[in-house]
């Protein structure tokens, strides 16, 4: 308990809240960091899912690639981004966020387009929609609890790994925790890892509610839909399926 | 840390076989350490998540409350988890190990609990009426029957898994995430790329095996598998 109070201590340092290693400006660095990169990889990822859900066109491929995507550590991600750029600080970590942030987008936003009801795309086609509009009225609404869910597992996994990006000399919180480890000093990394807990729960809860606001009431007002909406990834929904998250 | 790098660039290639020659009781040693890591992990992670999973199911009202305190700690950042351990347990593998173990209960649990629910309500009231009890048909009946989701859930566990035994190389285990520290600590790329590509590789041997393992396991389930 000792130790707890060395931590409350840290956290009640003022000099652990000033200049450029203060929390302020770290944690001012991270949500930064982590909502650039997931804009981008939401621009980047977003359309390409649309389009291989909606044509039906190499789901499968796709779907494998970015599961081959997730076999790669994060760890080894983030450190091969600086050697492949030859570069540290915060070029190779957006970058690095943005590839790690890219396949559970792609391929929840597919699944969930190609998931539709056939019956229900039918009818929509049968009402005289066409194609661009059967995707964005029917389509992406329906598919809605499926893509928020890729991009809210995105988004905390973001948060998470920013952490690491400390590593190849960038900032952001995880600062505390490699800096701290390298000189033994646990209560700085205590408090880093503190911290970005905190952080990486509220992203969780404000893209749970984000997910929730975007799902249409429609969807949301059957109790066994609303559940699955619910689900952090495609896990359960597809048994067969492998890993989709 | 990454100085003269156009040098480098031309004196450091993405990976050097003489180096890779002679570290190969290293590497073997590092991969079977990863294996090791991950195993553990997934077989204490099953042995918890089941018998969860199977309560959850049973009393829906543990369900909610059990989903939150998963998803929780699935939502901290893995290197933060390791860290809060770290006042407790030291920079040991029991600290490594609960770590992936908590990672894995969350998807562990939700996949029995779906599984246990697309078990056909016929197919139950069937079981009742030949007699079965409660907990033989359990085990005789839904359980089985929910095998295709939980192995589904075992998969992607054991990607996860072999994804974030990596990680633990920040406090001294690591198995080939170790390799990727040595890489990034000395700026050498080939334990880097030799680490990440042997991570992926058993990640995808491993996905594969439980792939082939399911098939054999459930036979009648074979065409939609």
């Amino acid at each position: 308990m000792e130790f707890l109070g060395d931590v409350a201590a840290w956290f009640s340092d003022p000099a652990n809240w000033q200049g450029e290693d203060g929390m302020p400006n770290r944690l001012q660095e991270h949500v930064a960091m982590c909502v650039a990169a997931l804009l981008t990889a939401m621009v980047l990822a977003l359309p390409v899912g649309l389009f291989l859900g909606h044509t039906g066109r190499a789901g499968a491929l796709a779907i494998n690639v970015s599961n081959l995507g997730r076999a790669v550590p994060s760890f080894a991600i983030i450190v091969l981004a600086a050697q492949w750029f030859e570069e540290i600080g915060a070029k190779p970590a957006f970058i690095a966020l943005v590839a790690l942030a890219i396949p559970p987008m792609v391929t929840n936003t597919l699944t969930a387009v190609a998931g539709v009801d056939p019956e229900v795309r039918e009818s929509a086609v049968g009402m005289g929609l066409t194609g661009v509009q059967v995707l964005t009225r029917v389509e992406v609404p329906m598919g809605m609890p499926l893509i928020m869910a890729g991009v809210r597992t995105s988004g905390v996994q973001i948060v998470a790994t920013a952490t690491l990006a400390a590593l190849v000399g960038w900032g952001g919180l995880g600062r505390y925790i490699i800096d701290g480890l390298a000189t033994r000093d646990f209560v700085e990394v205590f408090a880093g890892a503190l911290a970005v807990a905190i952080l990486s729960v509220t992203a969780e809860v404000s893209l749970g509610a984000l997910q929730r606001a975007l799902v249409p009431k429609g969807l949301a007002a059957d109790p066994s839909r609303a559940a699955r909406a619910g689900l952090a990834d495609t896990a359960a929904r597809n048994p067969g399926g492998g890993a989709v998250a | 840390m990454l100085r003269g790098l156009a040098v480098a660039a031309q004196a450091d290639p993405w990976i050097r076989w003489d180096w890779v020659a002679d570290h190969t009781d290293d590497i073997r040693e590092r991969l079977f350490q990863h294996v090791e890591l991950t195993v553990v992990a997934l077989v204490i992670g099953l042995v918890l998540a089941v018998p969860i999973g199977v309560a959850a199911w049973r009393w829906r009202a543990l369900y909610p409350p059990v989903l939150a305190v998963m998803g929780v700690i699935y939502s901290i950042p893995s290197l933060a988890l390791l860290v809060f351990l770290i006042p407790w347990t030291g920079l040991t593998t029991t600290t490594s190990e609960i770590m992936l173990v908590g990672y894995t209960l969350l998807i562990l649990i939700r996949n029995t609990v779906a599984g246990l629910d697309s078990v056909p309500a016929d197919v139950r009231e069937a079981a009742t009426g030949m007699g079965y009890s409660a907990n033989r048909q359990l085990l005789r009946i839904e359980l089985p029957l929910a095998l295709p989701a939980i192995i589904a859930g075992i998969r992607i566990t054991a990607v996860t898994t072999i994804g974030l035994v990596t990680i633990t190389a920040l406090i001294g285990q690591g198995g080939l995430g170790a390799l990727i520290y040595d890489g990034l600590l000395r700026d050498f790329r080939t334990p880097l790329v030799v680490g990440t590509l042997l991570t992926v590789a058993l990640a995808v041997v491993v996905d594969l095996g439980l792939a082939g393992a399911q098939r054999l396991l459930m036979p009648w389930n074979r065409r939609r598998a």
